[in-house]
């Protein structure tokens, strides 16, 4: 029986020691006995094998240029969120129209407040655009996680249980999703005079969770039928355990892939609702906000829309491109 | 792998006198009131040879609906259509059978994991189909089961030792929180397997490896009866046989009973004490392996076992091999009378109107010939298929 111990260095008299510490960890205990070049060789093989399948996902994704160019910059714009005041000294709402108004962008002086130019009410561009990172990320993360809690427990509920609470889970999904979501959003906040973030985000999470909500459902109808779901029951566990042990960790990976590549479209959501005038208002600084005035002087001043657009279009770029990555690498069909 | 022309040693030894063992036993059933009742009596330890599991008249059907809101039922699946067998303490079970005839449901009943439409599972004595809760739990500690893909059968987000340890944690009684990571090391011994995997993920391992790691998980409440739905069917034929041969160890080291059920007729016939074959959600026959390999009297175990292949080419060419007709028909609507009359070569009008009942033939009764086992055809007649 070749398969029986197939470790030639395991024998049953270094077996108690080995398994009270971590049994798998990369150190071998019998390394010191092997030649020279055996210990590295073994560490390699062990490293090769300690992995499970979000370390599978890792190999590959470390691989991924686009995972690495994508996850530096949703990296860099969490830190540009965090901290604004790390990467300018200027104020976003220190309006200057007497020397600044509409003054062209000096892009060889880096990281000044002249650099990305002035906004028509002689704002420095490059600090609201860097100061409206806060409220896309913050909108963003903040829709995504909701929808994901709120979409991923009604998904799971229906799809376990299914039957009538299915059916009637079901239906309220299909409700709401049948409402266009950016008239949806119009209406939803137009009932509100205060549109902070929480507000916008409470507005999109309630339009965005159906389609969590369906991929969930989906995920956990194949994941329930799994036979180790039965062997599970067959032991006599609870549905509390099998949901959170075994449904839950092996129906996420699809939910996952489809939040992070929807938070690219929550942040252009905002965006178009403030540019619409119903999401974010003055003083909350917001590229959507940016959009919307710079567009009344485009014509002569491109540079006043160029900088807020062109960063709403790489952030959503880079949440795009890092689900992407991430669900290549979960694909187990495309490995 | 036993082959079937092969005279099997054992089963000579094992072959119980054959009218003192009869395939269905009066059922000694107990009133249980409470819980710790139940428990008291699945607790209580059962002789070697006495029946553990009576399994009466057991019926599954699955109900076919149509429409999309008020759903009517227009019909069922009779995936099994009353099935009667005893299992007895300490000895294997096999049930043999094409795919769809019913094996594996009346493994999923006898688990409790599919709720029976009609009949009655006593295990010692005590009705599981009707027991929920607390009670059922106990059952559950003692009636485990083992899969047959063991690449869907562990959760490949858990470790090995959160696999096997899972039993544990569900039921706490069984082994104290401090003593559970060295116990699961024991298993991973007793299946043969380095205990130092225990961090390991399943798909870390091969087929038979990982088969392993769900015989140690059933093993792991220390349970009476394992239930064995195709254990070995997804694996390599190598494989099988180490898989099989640990699985005649454990019973003997930990005094199992199996019900083990495979396509497989050689295999069956190489682990089974007695093998009961079924054809569309109903007993065709039932004996030891020595009654039903060399004296089968029903028409379809004959077919079925013209069917194994001979590896000799010389004795091939004497054998005759019976050839079926037409496919299975539909458990959702089951021939009238003798379900097999349909494929039958024997078929007459009276197979068409009287449902055969599963008992010794008539002409057999009373005559001590290994023919005399309990077989559900009008026409039964001893042909030794095997050997011819």
């Amino acid at each position: 029986m070749p398969e029986i111990y197939d470790n030639p260095q395991s024998g049953p008299g270094t077996r108690a020691g080995n398994a009270a510490v971590a049994a798998d960890r990369g150190a071998t205990p019998t390394s010191p006995k092997a030649p020279a070049a055996g210990p590295s060789l073994e560490d390699k093989v062990r490293e090769e094998k300690a992995r499970s399948l979000w370390g599978d996902a890792w190999r590959d994704l470390r691989r991924n240029p686009y995972f690495i160019i994508s996850s530096f910059l949703v990296v860099l714009l969490v830190f540009i969120a965090l901290f604004p005041g790390w990467f300018t000294s200027a104020d976003p709402r220190d309006a200057d129209l007497t020397n600044h108004f509409l003054k062209k962008p000096e892009l060889g002086s880096f990281f000044t407040a002249d650099w990305f130019g002035y906004d028509n009410q002689g704002r420095s561009i490059y600090a609201r655009v860097i100061y409206g990172t806060r409220a896309s990320i913050q909108v963003g993360v903040g829709v995504t996680v909701i929808v994901t809690i709120v979409g991923g427990l009604m998904g799971m509920l229906a799809g376990y249980f299914g039957g009538w609470l299915d059916a009637l889970l079901s239906r309220i999904t299909d409700v709401f999703f049948g409402i266009p979501f950016l008239l949806g959003a119009l209406v939803v906040l137009n009932a509100f005079t205060d549109r902070s973030v929480p507000v916008v985000i409470g507005a999109l999470a309630f339009l965005g969770w159906t389609q969590i909500a369906r991929v969930m459902r989906g995920s956990v109808i194949t994941t329930k039928q799994a036979d180790y779901v039965v062997a599970a029951k067959a032991l006599g566990a609870g549905t509390s355990r099998i949901l959170i042990k075994h449904i839950l960790p092996n129906a996420m990976a699809p939910v996952i892939v489809v939040a992070t590549i929807a938070l690219g479209g929550y942040i252009s959501a905002e965006a178009t609702l403030s540019y619409l005038g119903m999401g974010l208002a003055e003083p909350t600084v917001s590229w959507g906000i940016d959009i919307s005035s710079a567009s009344k002087v485009v014509r002569n001043n491109p540079h006043a829309l160029f900088f807020p657009a062109g960063m709403l279009t790489l952030t959503v770029f880079a949440f795009i491109m890092l689900g992407d990555a991430v669900r290549d690498a979960l694909d187990p069909k495309l490995r | 792998m036993a082959d079937p022309t092969k005279k099997d040693e054992a089963a000579d030894q094992k072959g119980a006198p054959r009218d003192t063992t009869p395939n269905v036993t009066e059922v000694d059933v107990v009133d249980a009131a409470s819980v710790e009742e139940v428990e008291a009596v699945l607790d209580a330890p059962v002789e070697r040879g006495e029946p553990i599991l009576q399994v009466r008249n057991l019926v599954k059907h699955f109900p076919l609906t149509q429409g999309i809101l008020f759903k009517r039922q227009i019909g069922a699946v009779k995936a099994v259509d009353g099935v009667s067998f005893d299992l007895y303490q300490g000895e294997t079970l096999g049930i043999v059978g094409e795919s769809g005839c019913g094996k594996s449901t009346v493994a999923k009943l006898l688990m409790t994991l599919e709720q029976a439409t009609a009949g009655e599972v006593f295990y010692k004595g005590q009705d599981i189909t009707k027991l929920s809760g607390r009670a059922l739990k106990a059952v559950r500690r003692n009636i485990q089961m083992v899969f047959q893909d063991p690449y869907t059968s562990l959760n490949p987000r858990m470790t090995v030792g959160d696999i096997i340890g899972e039993p544990f944690e569900i039921h706490p009684e069984v082994a104290p929180k401090g003593d559970r990571r060295r116990k699961v090391q024991d298993l991973l011994d007793v299946v043969g397997l380095n205990p130092e995997y225990i961090n390991r993920y399943p798909h870390q391992f091969s087929g038979g490896q990982r088969q392993r790691i769900g015989i140690a998980r059933g093993l792991a409440l220390n349970p009476e009866i394992i239930i064995c739905d195709e254990p070995v069917s997804a694996l390599d034929v190598s494989v099988q046989a180490q898989v099989i041969n640990l699985m005649e160890k454990l019973q003997d080291e930990f005094n199992l009973s199996y019900i083990f059920i495979a396509h497989d007729l050689s295999i069956v016939r190489h682990i089974s004490d007695r093998v009961g074959v079924m054809y569309l959600g109903k007993m065709a026959e039932i004996g030891t392996d020595e009654e039903i390999y060399d004296h089968p009297t029903h028409p379809y175990t004959q077919a079925l076992l013209s069917a194994v292949p001979v590896p000799d080419p010389s004795a091939r060419d004497g054998r005759e091999r019976i050839i079926l007709s037409g496919d299975v028909p539909s458990p959702a609507n089951p021939p009238s009378g003798c379900r097999f009359r349909t494929r039958c070569w024997k078929a007459e009008d009276k197979c068409a109107k009287e449902v055969p009942l599963l008992a010794i033939p008539e002409r057999f009764v009373g005559q001590n010939t290994p023919a005399a086992h309990e077989s559900a055809c009008h026409f039964a007649e001893e042909k030794d298929v095997v050997h011819a």
